[in-house]
């Protein structure tokens, strides 16, 4: 049934049509053209061809970065998959004080990553707790320095990350697992099937879909990497900016009143490019599988 | 061993078999919780299964919330207590709460968690009504144009919003809002993925109730106010929580916009605070505590909301 005017639709999307142009779909063709141009601020700047993508070949900075990204990614995937599965199948039952389990283990994830941040400073300094555990355990004799270390950084962000994570993901888990029908649990065990073999061949199954969605989300979570590592860093990237991350390296070169705007696109570009990434590995490894299906 | 392995097992048929719990009134029979021997329940764990899941739960909560008691208890240890002791001492010696005011000496803290307040608030009001408004038209309206409206939304769902911060900024600057908190508000008033969650939930309306809202003569504003409203109420709330949540967490975007300390959001105004001065742990204990302790009141109650919204989101978008 109509009855309404042609245009009352198009009143009650436009601002939210609007909004995405102007503050997303503009910015993103803008970023491109930018990223050919030396733009700054407060001038346009000029066409300069692929000057700023051959800089960032040449860059050291942008080498840290993507190392950074990587890492990240290769870290990050396989803890955040397989660790908030087994905090859902923990939290799964209904068991009295479930829901208190499940908010709490919740509540990394609303915290500010900064607040966090601030607290894994703290924790991990040189006469922080994690330094204190370590001599009285007798691994290392003096403090180490953690957050001034190229690596101790990565380490520290990445624990944090992973820390922030395991709520979120549980919960996404929690959903998939609610599909997974109890008849096919009974059934396994009536066979005789042991924990692990149904781990395997009951859950992991049922929540497949669920695993690959998760591992994009967390390895394009990881390339966008920004609040961790500039907090526990200060705002430094490591000694030598050697810890940075993409988007700080792309806010560092963009920002004040003369910072490089063109070159700051370009990396901006490079970030663009990078999250996709995963998402073409997903549906490539789709399009094998089902290909694989149709031969089998 | 063999006793309390047999204690159930002659207790159970101990109970008079005429009696039903349920006619017990008040005294219901307790189902145990987990799977005594001989039973066939299979869903239940073992004794020890049992025992093992709550130690592993009481492990991870331990994980998980023991950083940031321990903070909370910095906050409140007074400068006689050593915040550097170890094993770290979780109940302060020396307790005051000194600290919130003397974090003040730093940064205007409280200002800035009005400020923070402000964006928030805003972002929540403008994505609940706008994405109601659009959700609407898009969930449960044909129009010509809407899949090209449905693809402009979706394809920004693959854009991360980094790539576009500095393009966002000179917006911002040519707008005349940098260095302002309206600046700050203004790219996450409206989030294509908010339009999307309640154009699903209007879907779920049926056509036939519209309809009749149609024949009976409501205007637009009242079918959304008396029908759509109350339908997607639900996921509105979701909606609300997550603009909320999101905006309060902000950091890369206000620390973009943002140049002048007076104005900064609370995120903002604590990475200063750690940057800047050699400040007291106990004060940046304080100031954590101030921009936490809203949110996890504010998740606390509304936390039925939340799941749901997490996992119908993520699942489904």
């Amino acid at each position: 049934m109509r009855s309404h005017r042609w245009f009352t639709p198009w009143l009650l999307v436009a601002p939210a049509v609007v909004w995405v142009v102007v503050f997303a779909l503009w910015p993103f063709l803008n970023t491109v053209g930018l990223s050919f141009t030396d733009a700054r601020p407060l001038s346009p700047g000029a066409f300069v061809g692929l000057d700023n993508y051959r800089r960032m070949a040449d860059d050291d900075l942008f080498g840290y970065a993507l190392t950074t990204s990587l890492v990240y990614v290769v870290v990050c995937v396989p803890l955040l998959t397989v660790l908030p599965l087994l905090l859902a199948l923990l939290v799964e039952k209904t068991l009295p004080g479930i829901t208190f389990f499940r908010t709490t283990f919740y509540f990394p994830v609303i915290a500010s990553v900064v607040v966090v941040a601030l607290i894994w400073t703290w924790l991990f300094d040189s006469r922080g707790v994690v330094n204190q555990a370590l001599e009285w355990l007798g691994v290392i004799d003096s403090p180490f320095p953690f957050l001034v270390d190229r690596w101790g950084l990565l380490f520290v962000a990445i624990l944090l990350t992973v820390w922030k994570g395991l709520g979120y993901y549980m919960v996404v888990y929690l959903a998939a697992l609610g599909n997974v029908g109890r008849e096919l649990h009974e059934a396994a065990m009536l066979d005789g099937a042991g924990a692990v073999r149904r781990f395997r061949s009951v859950t992991i199954p049922g929540v497949r879909t669920a695993m690959l969605l998760i591992s994009v989300l967390v390895a394009v979570a990881a390339m966008r990497v920004f609040t961790e590592l500039e907090v526990l860093s200060n705002g430094t990237g490591g000694p030598g900016g050697q810890s940075l991350s993409l988007v700080m390296l792309i806010r560092q070169v963009g920002q004040g009143l003369n910072g490089d705007i063109g070159y700051a696109s370009t990396l901006s570009v490079a970030l663009f490019l990078l999250t996709l990434v995963p998402l073409g590995a997903i549906a490539f490894m789709n399009r094998e599988r089902k290909t694989s299906g149709a031969a089998a | 061993m063999t006793t309390t392995d047999l204690a159930p097992s002659t207790q159970s048929p101990a109970t008079p078999p005429g009696r039903r719990p349920q006619q017990a009134g008040r005294r219901r029979h307790r189902e145990p919780l987990y799977r005594r021997k001989g039973s066939g329940d299979f869903t239940k764990p073992s004794l020890p299964g049992l025992v093992t899941r709550y130690g592993l739960l009481a492990f991870v909560t331990v994980i998980v919330v023991g950083p940031l008691v321990w903070q909370l208890s910095t906050s409140f240890k007074g400068p006689l207590d050593d915040i550097y002791s170890f094993p770290p001492a979780i109940v302060p010696t020396d307790p005051t709460a000194e600290n919130y005011v003397r974090v003040t000496d730093f940064i205007p803290v409280y200002r800035y968690a009005w400020h923070s307040l402000l964006v928030s608030v805003a972002t929540v009001l403008s994505n609940v009504v706008l994405s109601v408004f659009a959700g609407y038209a898009l969930g449960a309206m044909r129009f010509r144009g809407k899949i090209v409206v449905m693809g402009v939304l979706l394809s920004t769902m693959l854009l991360p919003g980094e790539v576009t911060v500095t393009s966002n900024f000179l917006t911002i600057r040519n707008l005349g809002l940098a260095d302002s908190l309206v600046g700050v508000y203004l790219p996450g008033a409206i989030g294509a993925m908010n339009v999307l969650l309640i154009a699903t939930a209007c879907r779920m309306i049926p056509h036939e109730v519209l309809d009749a809202a149609i024949v009976d003569g409501a205007t637009t504003w009242q079918r959304i106010r008396h029908i759509v409203w109350p339908n997607v109420k639900g996921m509105a709330s979701v909606v609300a929580i997550f603009a909320f949540i999101g905006a309060w967490d902000d950091f890369l975007w206000p620390l973009i916009v943002l140049n002048d300390p007076s104005k900064y959001t609370l995120t903002v105004g604590m990475a200063y605070l750690n940057g800047n001065f050699q400040a007291d742990p106990r004060l940046i204990a304080a100031g954590t505590m101030i921009a936490l302790v809203p949110i996890v009141v504010l998740f606390s109650s509304l936390q039925r909301f939340f799941f749901r919204g997490v996992a119908e989101g993520a699942v489904k978008g």
